[in-house]
């Protein structure tokens, strides 16, 4: 009986009915899966939080806690949101049921449950979860957690919408000839660990990466979810980035192997962002002076002699223990109006 | 009414297996014993929610069955008790005789 074509899943049945948790226990056993049970909403919602199940049968009238009390609880867990829930009900609670999978539950089968629903339906979920797993483990690898979500949840839609966030650029300072001094595959090996690092210290921070070109990458914090402290965070993750580095330095020195230096600018703002590029191939991006403005203070790392440059508005929200010297005012190629340049040392 | 549909009964043999069923048959007569005496007291104490509760799962259980007449009439007694009324009369009654007659024939079964 059990199905060639999957791995056996970890199954959650919650039903308060002894005859029901047996029935549907050993019909999913006899298709493959591992079976576990439940005996009321409360029960089952602690073990959905300790245990990993790949899917959870859940019955909506329950002393204790019901299934729309457990429904609601896995929804608003940003941990337990992603485990499809198949709510099992019987005829007449048809409107309760409507009300559940409006909430967000992935499918519903009436009691008795026929046996070919119900490999039909627990399959199809299975499945789906597997694609959706598949999507966020993509997603994850360019964003943190919650941004990754938000991206399942909404969906992609190309278009664009007005943020205020943080833009931070990084460059690795001469790279090109470093790149002409070794084998390509060194300096492949050397971006991966370092794109490794710069990775971490976006994301812990909260920031999403929106583009890598060659040695330089562009990261945004606050969209497309918003942090009011955005300006910090993008100044944290700077910091981490060289406090990283340095630790990466002095082990290529102790390798004999070449150190790397970088420049980094951060500007802060009102900017267009949004995914960009067809539907078969988008991108998150951001676009606008702010971002323009943070290409030209990161290149002007060269000359200032600083790695960590922000603008007036990132400054102005940072909190009062970093430690910031005023550059005063730089007129950039191709803008008007000076512009206030700070270096940031320490925090 | 249809007492037992064995359409529904030997699917739930064939999902569950012929040897688990005897173990899924001694839990639904236990249980179907205890939600009857439920619905008897709490009738008698007019404790509606408790009644509702028993006569909710006997309707489920014997549907899982396929012992369609039980589970109908249990349902009926699940609906008044929705409606907070427990004027059952012989209802329960009813209820009983029905499940006798589903047991014999499902021990003859087994």
């Amino acid at each position: 009986m059990s199905n060639p074509s999957s791995e056996p899943a970890r199954l959650l049945v919650v039903d308060d009915n002894r005859v029901n948790r047996m029935t549907l226990s050993r019909s999913l056993e006899n298709q493959g899966h591992v079976v576990e049970t439940a005996e009321n909403g409360q029960e089952g919602l602690e073990k959905i939080h300790t245990g990993t199940f790949d899917l959870v049968l859940l019955d909506i009238e329950m002393p204790i806690m019901n299934g729309f009390q457990v429904l609601e609880a896995c929804l608003n867990d940003i941990n337990l949101r992603q485990i499809p829930i198949i709510m099992t009900s019987a005829m007449e609670e048809l409107d309760a049921v409507v009300k559940c999978v409006e909430l967000g539950a992935e499918d519903y089968l009436t009691k008795p449950v026929n046996p070919i629903l119900l490999r039909a339906r627990v399959n199809a979920s299975l499945e789906k979860k597997r694609l959706r797993d598949e999507q966020r483990k993509l997603f994850r690898t360019f964003a943190t957690k919650e941004v990754a979500e938000e991206l399942l949840r909404t969906g992609f839609s190309l278009g664009g919408q007005m943020v205020t966030a943080s833009v931070l650029v990084a460059d690795i300072r001469s790279f090109t000839s470093i790149a002409e001094n070794q084998t390509p595959s060194d300096s492949i090996e050397l971006l991966n660990q370092y794109f490794s690092m710069m990775f971490d210290a976006v994301t812990q921070n909260g920031g999403i990466i929106n583009q890598i070109v060659g040695d330089g990458l562009l990261a945004v914090f606050g969209a497309p979810i918003f942090h009011e402290d955005h300006r910090e965070r993008a100044v944290k993750a700077a910091l981490q980035m060289l406090e990283q580095l340095k630790l990466f330095n002095e082990n290529q020195i102790a390798n004999n192997k070449t150190p790397i230096r970088i420049g980094i600018g951060i500007t802060s703002g009102k900017m267009v962002a949004g995914y960009t590029g067809t539907q078969n191939r988008a991108i998150y991006t951001c676009i606008g002076d702010t971002v323009n403005l943070a290409d030209r203070i990161e290149e002007y790392t060269k000359e200032a002699l600083r790695p960590l440059l922000v603008d007036q508005y990132t400054r102005e929200g940072l909190p009062e223990q970093y430690k910031v010297e005023d550059l005063g005012k730089i007129i950039f190629k191709g803008k008007n109006q000076a512009v206030n340049v700070f270096a940031i040392t320490d925090s | 009414m249809t007492i037992l549909d064995m359409n529904v009964f030997n699917n739930l043999k064939d999902s569950t297996g012929a040897d688990f069923i005897l173990e899924l048959l001694s839990a639904f007569f236990e249980d179907a014993e205890n939600q009857m005496e439920q619905m008897r007291t709490s009738m008698a104490t007019q404790d509606v929610e408790t009644f509702r509760r028993a006569a909710h799962s006997l309707k489920s259980n014997a549907a899982t069955f396929g012992a369609m007449e039980l589970s109908s009439l249990a349902r009926e007694l699940e609906t008044m008790a929705r409606n907070e009324n427990l004027e059952a009369g012989n209802r329960l009654e009813d209820l009983k005789d029905a499940f006798e007659k589903v047991k014999i024939m499902l021990n003859e079964l087994r």
